[in-house]
């Protein structure tokens, strides 16, 4: 597939940095949202957080569906909401496509209609809008569904269905909010692929909203951490796996993430050989590997895990009653400690210490 | 067994009245009277004169069109009394055998026209009541009051426009009172007896006189009681009552 | 799907007051169906004052659903959408057509638009329209007790529609009204078109309201509930003939439509 550059979106990305907003909203019970988020052409900027933190109220106000009590955003230079100016600028003439949750494709409408909605409500002339429509389809490889109702579709159908009606309108700004969400594991797994491929080829900013933070660390160039509405971490994605700074995003995000490709319970990262309990997958693959699960020690361990090697340690942070300590090569890894343990076998940056992992452990999935 | 259970329910609709009782504790034997529309008022008092008079004795009225009384009494409504402000329904029940003995006559009543107080479409006789720019109300036909306004019409021989024919005489009544309707033909008492309505004569070459017959019922639950609330009603003093409420000597 | 038929077994007791309730329904009907002089039908139905009446009723009560339609929808829109205060007195006022006997609705209508009536009096001062006794009025009286079917049923519709349908489609760059014309219409027609159908068969039936409020012409106000009432008294054949013939067409929409439109409701 082709990459996608229109005249007009250029000239616009050249005219302003995409997206820059400073959203101030709260929404009763006492929630409040505060958060500055700047998303530059070209890049995936992930908004990453646990339900309730305040994503999708900041999917809300980005789109216009809920007005802000304080702060700015602006879009290409355009400002679209901006209460001390008394500026806002209503859903339909902001030109941010979404992408929502369950894709909210509308169930009494085909594909192509679907898809050529937005072209139609911005009052496109029929015949125009029909061959944007095809052009599009047959880009996504939708061609054969057009005449099909939403009903009919696939997860993956659905998805591209989805990112074509909102691309088609050549928005400023795609916004995606939790795009994989309701899909089951695989076809999550497969689609996250389709959709980094997509996400390239759109080569205005692109904003991510998710609670998974494997889908951030995969598809996104930059990641902003959100917790109870407010930002607590901006970084790209080693930063947070390696440094996160609350204990939201060191059980949830900050876990070892290894990309390598798996035969016959071997799992294979750069040079380095992990023995795995999964021997199904073949391939590419992705294992994860919580810090707590790996166990160090001042010399060969014995006993039954099956990966053991020696090595040093290159960094060491505490936080209150925890200590994450990163390992260097063969291969980095982030390790967590209790500070008694710390004390005992004398952690410290430069010792060498055994690194053992339990087979079992690590989790893996194709890649 | 259809007649009957039509009964029932004429007996439902008149009321859960029979809990009433005398001074002893013993209970009161109802008097079921149905009587037309256009005597609301007049046996309304006589009804509580009838009650004071004859110790031991309470009413039950139902007040209708004459013509739905009548289909309600066909179909086996336990009535004691039938009041009818024509002749032709009491008829109609004689022919069934509904009638014991023989109807009397106790009443007179003449038409007369109905108009808002104040006459505001200043209506003057019945030949108004053709004038295309007014709102002319008369009783249904099959209804007494209907029928005899048809009547003194042609006598008149004026062809009526009219807007509506009401179910009975209290609803086209309250529609000339209310100022709806700037002229309809109702009965001379009814006029006499309400607020908000003046009348306009009828001439006697034209008007129409309706003998009320009344009558105890063959079928009647309590004919004793019937035959006594008759009496009272052809009595002097039940005259008396109803010639005050404007209706005239038979 | 495959398989043996399973037996089904019906609780005796459920089966027999199920069957008492639809007594409730069926024996006056088969009353009705017994009474009718079959053979002198024809004839009777031929009667001008049978097609006056029939006629009367079929513009009347299709008129009053247009009207329904056309002011209750927008009013159903804003009880499920603009939360204004005093919304929850407002859906009770929409109500109370329902709760209130129709002579009481066809009384008030009369004290507000008959020709003495608060509005209705400047009402004949400006246009000389008067509304009592015309078939306008039967319009009037016959919206007033049916359109609360129509606004409940969209109101309720509206309530549970994804909200997620509507910002999609303004996030696409579709406006307001059409929003409104190409989503949320479209998506809630199913209970639009039973209320419509509840509107239009309860306008059908109605009596009280229009009695008081228009009066009782033929040809002009006499809608068929009228005409049977009328007859009841002079002549009961016609009556039944009219029950007839208002049973049937009743039946016949109802029946019709419950095949699509009635898994809405």
């Amino acid at each position: 597939m082709e990459g996608f550059v229109s005249s007009a979106q250029q000239a616009r990305s050249q005219a302003a940095p995409g997206l820059d907003a400073h959203l101030e909203v709260s929404r009763g019970s006492g929630f409040g949202l505060e958060l500055r988020l700047a998303t530059p052409p070209g890049r995936t900027i992930a908004l990453l957080g646990p339900n309730g933190a305040g994503k999708s109220t900041a999917v809300s106000a980005l789109a216009g569906l809920l007005p802000l009590e304080g702060g700015r955003i602006a879009l290409g230079g355009r400002t679209l909401d901006d209460p001390a100016a008394g500026v806002f600028v209503p859903p339909e003439q902001r030109r941010i496509g979404v992408v929502f949750q369950d894709y909210v494709l509308f169930p009494h409408l085909t594909v192509a209609q679907n898809v050529g909605f937005g072209l139609r409500s911005r009052g496109e002339p029929r015949t125009a809008a029909t061959a944007k429509v095809r052009d599009w389809l047959c880009r996504f490889g939708l061609e054969e569904l057009c005449e099909r109702k939403p009903g009919d579709l696939s997860g993956g159908q659905a998805q591209r269905v989805a990112l074509a009606r909102a691309l088609v309108t050549e928005p400023e700004l795609l916004l995606l909010d939790e795009p994989l969400a309701a899909l089951d594991v695989t076809t999550r797994v497969r689609l996250r692929h389709s959709l980094a491929d997509h996400l390239a080829q759109f080569s205005g900013p692109r904003l991510l909203i998710t609670h998974d933070p494997t889908e951030a660390f995969l598809l996104a160039d930059e990641i902003h951490v959100i917790e109870n509405g407010a930002i607590v971490q901006v970084g790209s994605a080693d930063d947070i796996r390696l440094r996160p700074r609350t204990p939201y995003i060191a059980d949830l995000a900050g876990s070892n993430l290894l990309v390598g490709s798996a035969a016959g319970g071997t799992l294979s990262v750069g040079n380095h050989q992990l023995h795995i309990a999964d021997t199904r997958v073949e391939g590419a693959a992705l294992a994860t590997l919580h810090p707590r699960a790996i166990s160090l020690h001042r010399q060969r361990p014995e006993g039954s895990p099956r990966n053991a090697w020696e090595t040093r340690v290159a960094r060491c942070e505490h936080y209150g009653d925890r200590v994450r300590l990163q390992v260097a090569e063969p291969l980095p890894l982030v390790v967590e400690v209790t500070p008694d343990a710390e004390r005992e076998l004398g952690l410290a940056v430069g010792a060498s210490v055994w690194v053992s992992i339990k087979a079992t452990e690590i989790g893996v999935e194709p890649g | 067994m259809r007649a009957r259970a039509a009964g029932w329910l004429v007996l439902v609709l008149m009321g859960a009245c029979d809990g009433a009782t005398d001074a002893e504790g013993r209970p009161l034997a109802a008097v079921r009277v149905s009587a037309a529309a256009s005597l609301t008022d007049a046996f309304g008092e006589l009804v509580t004169a009838f009650e004071r008079a004859t110790p031991g004795a309470f009413v039950v009225l139902n007040l209708a069109g004459s013509s739905a009384l009548r289909e309600q009494i066909l179909a086996g409504a336990p009535v004691d009394v039938f009041a009818s402000a024509s002749s032709a329904n009491m008829q109609r029940l004689v022919e069934a055998g509904k009638v014991s003995g023989e109807p009397g006559s106790f009443v007179r009543n003449r038409l007369q026209i109905a108009v808002p107080s104040g006459n505001p479409a200043e209506v003057t006789g019945l030949a108004d009541l053709a004038r295309e720019g007014l709102l002319i109300g008369l009783c249904a036909e099959g209804v007494p009051c209907g029928d005899f306004a048809r009547q003194a019409l042609e006598r008149a021989g004026v062809t009526p426009s009219p807007d509506t024919y009401e179910p009975n005489v209290r609803a086209l009544l309250t529609k000339v009172a209310a100022g709806e309707l700037d002229a309809g033909i109702v009965y001379a008492s009814e006029v006499g007896s309400s607020d908000g309505v003046d009348g306009v004569t009828i001439p006697e070459q034209h008007n129409v006189v309706a003998a009320y017959p009344i009558a105890v019922l063959a079928d009647a639950p309590n004919s004793e009681g019937a035959a006594s609330f008759v009496a009272y009603v052809l009595s002097d003093a039940g005259r008396a009552i109803l010639l005050r409420h404007g209706f005239a000597a038979p | 799907m495959s398989g043996g038929r399973r037996v089904q077994r019906i609780p005796a007791v459920l089966l027999g007051l199920g069957v008492l309730g639809l007594a409730v329904f069926v024996l006056p009907l088969i009353g009705l169906l017994a009474r009718t002089p079959w053979r002198e039908l024809p004839s009777l139905l031929g009667a001008g004052v049978v097609s006056d009446a029939i006629g009367l009723s079929l513009v009347a009560s299709l008129g009053a659903t247009a009207v329904s339609a056309v002011l209750g929808v927008p009013l159903a829109w804003l009880l499920a959408r603009v939360e204004f205060p005093g919304r929850a007195l407002v859906r009770g006022l929409v109500l109370l057509p329902l709760v209130l006997p129709p002579v009481v609705g066809g009384a008030a209508l009369l004290f507000a638009l008959g020709r003495r009536g608060l509005f209705g009096a400047p009402l004949e001062q400006a246009t000389g329209l008067v509304l009592p006794f015309s078939t306008w009025g039967v319009v009037v009286a016959t919206t007033f007790v049916a359109m609360p079917f129509l606004v409940i049923t969209v109101e309720a519709a509206l309530r549970s529609l994804d909200p997620r349908f509507e910002a999609a489609a303004a996030s696409l760059g579709a406006g307001p009204w059409t929003v409104l014309r190409r989503v949320t219409l479209p998506l809630i027609a199913p209970a639009l078109a039973s209320g419509l159908a509840l509107t239009w068969a309860r306008a059908l039936g109605e009596f009280g309201a229009t009695i008081t409020f228009a009066g009782n012409l033929p040809g002009r106000t006499q809608t068929l509930p009228l005409a049977v009432y009328v007859a009841l008294e002079s002549d009961r054949d016609t009556a039944v003939a009219l029950s007839l013939v208002m049973v049937a067409v009743s039946l016949a929409v109802l029946v019709a439509l419950r095949e699509r439109w009635w898994k809405a409701l």
